[in-house]
């Protein structure tokens, strides 16, 4: 193994042994935050497939996490409150929730990516929010689910042999989701269709010749990186026990934009350790002051001005 | 060595109750975005609150940790979230909006602590969801409005429009009115709210004008308060659809509106539970200390926020500082037994205040400074609506 | 439906959209010729609303506040453009997204340190404080009359200036080929900073203009900012006149559902879900637009001449 995958690894591992300890030493709220971190770093890692190697800059992808939280929210209402049995939908089991997530997360990504794929640069940039922002005015509209106000989740995602309101088995959930979820990306891209997305983020023209419809491929992985976001959401939504349309807001998909950037884009722990470096400053400097945003911001800009290829590309050297 | 410690601990346990020699109080209001000046006043109630308490209560030290909720659900509940594991509180006070204390109710009760609201008042948590942890020092959404709805019954309004945000405090100050408010209801406009709410008027204020309703009935709070009193002051309204508020002019939205001189606000009419004029020893040292300390009125968020810190240092001083025994703890709480600063203070079955309601009137004090009086007394001792749902 | 009712709110949504004309002008003439995304264009439009509230009550007026916060902000957008955009140009967009959201953190921040959270309300003089009779019955704030003319009179001028001064030409030619107008001796880096202190301007002077109105606040600038993404996405980056078209467009659409989309809802819905709904669908409507308008022509209504 290179020095580079052993410290891959390592980190992984760090990031799942530690935060355990942490918690048995007494301090509940790292794993917490850990928690949250992994699963945000699952959506980081996914929006990295397509904006990362495939050059497909999605401005919503919040609304995919969004949705899968939704999707878990939903059925947990209707279990508690009654409606929708006639659907099977009326339900606290996991294995209904995180596949509908999944499900609807896709079918999402399919039918507005089949739109947004035709448009290019900025103009994708801004189609991706305009239809997350749509979602979410369509949940601030639906009363029934608490609009703006939100929804709490009474009872968490039932799974056979695991216990989620235990915090311990909620953290190694997500944190075997993100070595998986790392482990698909690296497979899909290693793959013949990997290497077509990324021929078709340098040279689409060129791909096209050599007879690659790269509208499908492009497509194919846009659905991919949308389930594993919604995926992500459904953990989210366990981790919250609430959910509200603010979570698909267009500053929350800058922020997983951040962390695949801040990490490095189109490598692969770039995005988990964007994910950790933004979870953690976040924590640290709102310790510190109530005035935060001015020096996150500022380390945003910093990073933007001086530190091309990101934290990954610091650490590799300057020349990769 | 750990063992050890507990070893010793416990001993020193066997030989005497389990006193805390400090409680420690989280309080969760806004500090960051433009709701931030509640936020700052609750602040500044708490700390003269243990100004005046000299950090004690009986023996035990009072330590407060403040929360900021960034005007947001999601937010408000993880810093709830960090109060309750990370700095071990033993109390959780404050919450300005319902959303964030709908959101955050779940972290701070399963994590058996004890949750004060000194604002937000949905209508769920005085019903189906109160709880023997829950108390508040504030009221529940609906009666507020409900006064309202009197005191326009008592004056013959006919014919009513209503404005509100559009979330759980907007949908209970609405659904408040309505209950009381006999005559028509001309129509109703909810409006976006939040970090990114709508501030412009003009398509709603159009449409009141037009429903020729005998008046307006507005549930503005904060930034928008000023915005909208500014928007009906210009579109001419004054005469034609007289302004009915709970929740809008106040403390905070005074100065603001003297400063740019909206006379237009002059003689409008509230309700609330509380107001700088009431007349008891209390209100009057609270009233001017903080007058004197930070220059300008006490806003109802600070009296409520002031006598919730009050509410807790008398139960724990009653406890003696044994926090562990929460059925001692909670009694002490039920009881109430502090000076507040609307005077006598006493909880319902639901743990909500049992209190009386005032119509006010903004006016300019001796200084020129523009406050409010109280003009009448419109329910003695009202119980909320939703006290019967709550079974506990 | 009621004819005067109509008229009022389309005055209204005319209002509204001039505003957004403003923002979206500066937007969209700095995303064509600079090829740079800002969206710290929001924070300009609340920069501009307090330094003019703060300035109203330093001279005592409203309008001499607003003739002295326009060149304040344009300085402001002249030395952003020197110290964030300039460094960016050469990088791809998102890096532009990322360094502005950046800065939105930060002046948003600074705002809420300089001037406190609670926001300033704005006094306007008292012949501007009143009503006017358009007709007996179409009785409208005055000051909103005067936001429609100040927007007006803006575009108007902002038209004459790119197309009919040697400014303007040179902005247009920068847009079509940078190394060209350089070759030509013009300082292609100062053209920049002008274009972007101009664009500056522009939003700060929507922000004076809607402070009386709303006051000035932190945040301001966020809830204008992605509107004004979207008007300049449907009309064409870089296009003036598509900024125009399509920002009337979309301040008519949100009015007139804010309007009358609940009355429709009522129809074949509760009151109570229509109230709640009705709201979140009208601010639905402009995204629906902006996809619809791209899903039919990629490149918005008025799209940019080829480069």
């Amino acid at each position: 193994m290179t020095r580079k995958t052993l410290l891959s690894v390592g980190f992984i591992l760090a990031l799942g042994i530690l935060p355990p300890i942490f918690y048995w030493t007494g301090n509940a709220f790292w794993l917490d935050l850990a928690t949250r971190l992994v699963i945000l770093a699952i959506a980081a890692t996914s929006l990295n497939l397509i904006l990362g190697y495939g050059g497909m800059v999605s401005f919503g992808h919040a609304a995919y996490m969004g949705l899968g939280a939704y999707a878990v929210g939903i059925p947990a209402h209707h279990w508690l409150y009654g409606g929708l049995e006639a659907w099977g939908l009326a339900t606290t089991s996991g294995l209904v929730q995180i596949p509908l997530a999944v499900a609807v997360t896709a079918i999402f990504a399919l039918l507005t990516g089949a739109i947004c794929l035709r448009t290019r640069g900025v103009y994708f940039i801004m189609i991706t929010m305009a239809f997350a922002q749509m979602v979410y005015y369509l949940i601030v509209s639906i009363e029934e689910y608490g609009g703006d106000d939100g929804l709490v989740i009474d009872t968490r995602s039932e799974l056979p042999g695991l216990d989620l309101d235990n915090p311990l088995q909620l953290f190694g959930l997500a944190w075997v989701s993100l070595v998986a979820a790392i482990l698909i990306v690296r497979m899909v891209i290693n793959s013949r269709f990997g290497m077509v997305i990324q021929g078709a983020k340098g040279n689409d023209e060129r791909m096209r010749t050599l007879g690659f419809n790269t509208y499908v491929y492009r497509l194919v992985a846009y659905v991919i990186s949308g389930a594993m976001a919604g995926y992500a959401g459904a953990l989210l939504g366990n981790f919250t026990t609430f959910i509200s349309p603010e979570m698909m807001d267009w500053s929350r998909s800058g922020e997983l934009m951040f962390m695949v950037i801040l990490g490095g884009v189109a490598t692969t722990l770039g995005p988990v350790v964007g994910a950790t470096v933004f979870i953690v400053l976040e924590e640290v400097l709102s310790d510190l002051t109530l005035y935060w945003h001015l020096p996150f911001g500022l380390l945003l800009i910093a990073v933007v001005l001086f530190g091309r290829g990101g934290l990954i590309g610091l650490l590799n050297g300057r020349d990769q | 060595m750990k063992r050890l410690t507990a070893l010793a601990l416990s001993a020193s346990l066997l030989a005497m109750p389990a006193l805390a020699d400090t409680a420690k109080i989280g309080f969760v209001t806004t500090l960051t975005t433009g709701a931030a000046v509640f936020g700052k006043d609750m602040e500044n109630a708490v700390n003269l609150a243990l100004e005046h308490l000299g950090g004690k209560a009986g023996d035990t030290e009072l330590e407060v940790i403040f929360g900021d909720d960034q005007f947001a659900p999601e937010a408000g509940k993880q810093v709830t979230d960090k109060l309750v594991k990370q700095d071990d509180v033993d109390f959780v006070a404050g919450y300005i909006w319902s959303h964030v204390l709908l959101a955050s109710r779940k972290s701070v009760l399963d994590a058996g602590k004890i949750l004060i609201s000194a604002n937000a008042g949905p209508s769920q948590m005085a019903g189906k969801l109160c709880d023997p942890n829950f108390f508040s020092t504030s009221w529940q959404n609906d009666q507020t409005p409900m006064a309202m709805g009197e005191v326009l019954n008592r004056q013959g309004v006919k014919s009513l429009y209503i404005m509100a945000p559009n979330y759980a405090a907007g949908k209970d100050m609405v659904a408040g009115v309505e209950r009381t408010f006999a005559g028509e209801i001309k129509g109703k406009d909810l409006t976006k709210w939040g970090a990114d709410a709508q501030l412009d008027f003009s398509a709603e204020l159009a449409k009141a004008k037009a429903s020729g309703a005998d008046g307006i009935f507005v549930f503005y709070p904060g930034a928008a308060a000023g915005a909208f009193i500014k928007q009906y002051d210009q579109a001419g309204l004054k005469d034609e659809l007289p302004l009915y508020s709970v929740f809008t002019v106040d403390g905070i939205s005074l100065p603001k509106l003297q400063a740019a001189d909206f006379q237009g606000v002059l003689g409008s009419k509230i309700t609330q539970e509380w107001d700088p004029s009431l007349d008891n020893p209390a209100n009057q040292k609270f009233v001017s200390d903080f007058k004197a300390k930070y220059g300008t009125y006490p806003s109802f968020y600070a009296a409520q926020s002031y006598d919730a810190i009050m509410l807790i240092a008398s139960a724990v001083e009653k406890v003696g500082g044994n926090l562990d025994d929460k059925d001692a703890l909670r009694a002490a709480l039920k009881e109430a037994d502090f000076a507040s600063v609307r005077g006598e203070f006493k909880f319902g079955s639901n743990n909500m205040p049992v209190q009386d309601f005032y119509l006010r009137e903004v006016v300019a004090d001796a200084d020129g400074n523009w406050t409010t009086k109280v003009v009448e007394t419109v329910y003695e001792d009202h119980i909320d609506s939703f006290a019967a749902e709550c079974q506990m | 439906m009621d004819t005067t009712l109509l008229v009022i709110q389309a005055l209204n949504g005319v209002q509204l959209g001039l505003l957004l004309f403003l923002v979206a002008s500066g937007l969209t003439l700095v995303f064509g010729i600079l090829d740079f995304v800002n969206l710290a264009h929001g924070s300009l439009y609340m920069l501009g609303a307090f330094i003019c509230a703060t300035l109203t009550f330093a001279l005592g007026n409203f309008l001499w506040a607003v003739l002295v916060a326009l060149p304040i902000t344009a300085g402001l957008g002249f030395l952003v453009e020197r110290f964030i955009a300039r460094p960016l140009y050469t990088r791809d967009h998102l890096d532009h997204v990322l360094g502005t959201f950046g800065l939105i953190l930060v002046l948003d921040t600074a705002a809420h340190l300089i001037w406190g959270p609670e926001g300033i309300a704005v006094p306007l003089p008292e012949w501007l404080d009143g009503q006017t009779n358009l007709t007996a019955e179409i009785v409208v704030p005055t000051y909103r009359l005067l936001i429609i003319g100040a927007g007006l009179a803006a575009a108007g001028g902002l038209f004459w200036l790119v197309n009919h001064t040697r400014l303007g030409m040179l902005i247009r030619a920068g847009a079509s080929n940078r190394t060209m107008v350089s070759a030509l001796g013009i300082n292609i880096e100062l053209l920049f900073g002008l274009v972007f202190a101009l664009g500056a301007a522009l939003a700060g002077l929507a922000g004076m203009l809607i402070a009386p109105i709303t006051e000035a606040n932190i945040g301001m600038g966020n809830n204008i900012i992605i509107t004004a993404f979207v008007v300049i996405i449907v009309g064409g980056i870089g296009s003036i006149k598509g900024a125009f078209i399509a920002a009337l467009l979309i301040g008519l659409i949100d009015t007139m559902g804010r309007a009358f989309l609940d009355d429709i809802f009522k129809i074949f819905m509760s009151n109570e879900a229509a109230e709640t709904s009705a709201p979140a669908i009208s601010a639905m409507l402009i995204y629906i637009i902006m996809a619809t308008v791209l899903a039919v022509k990629p490149q918005g209504l008025f799209p940019p001449k080829v480069r």
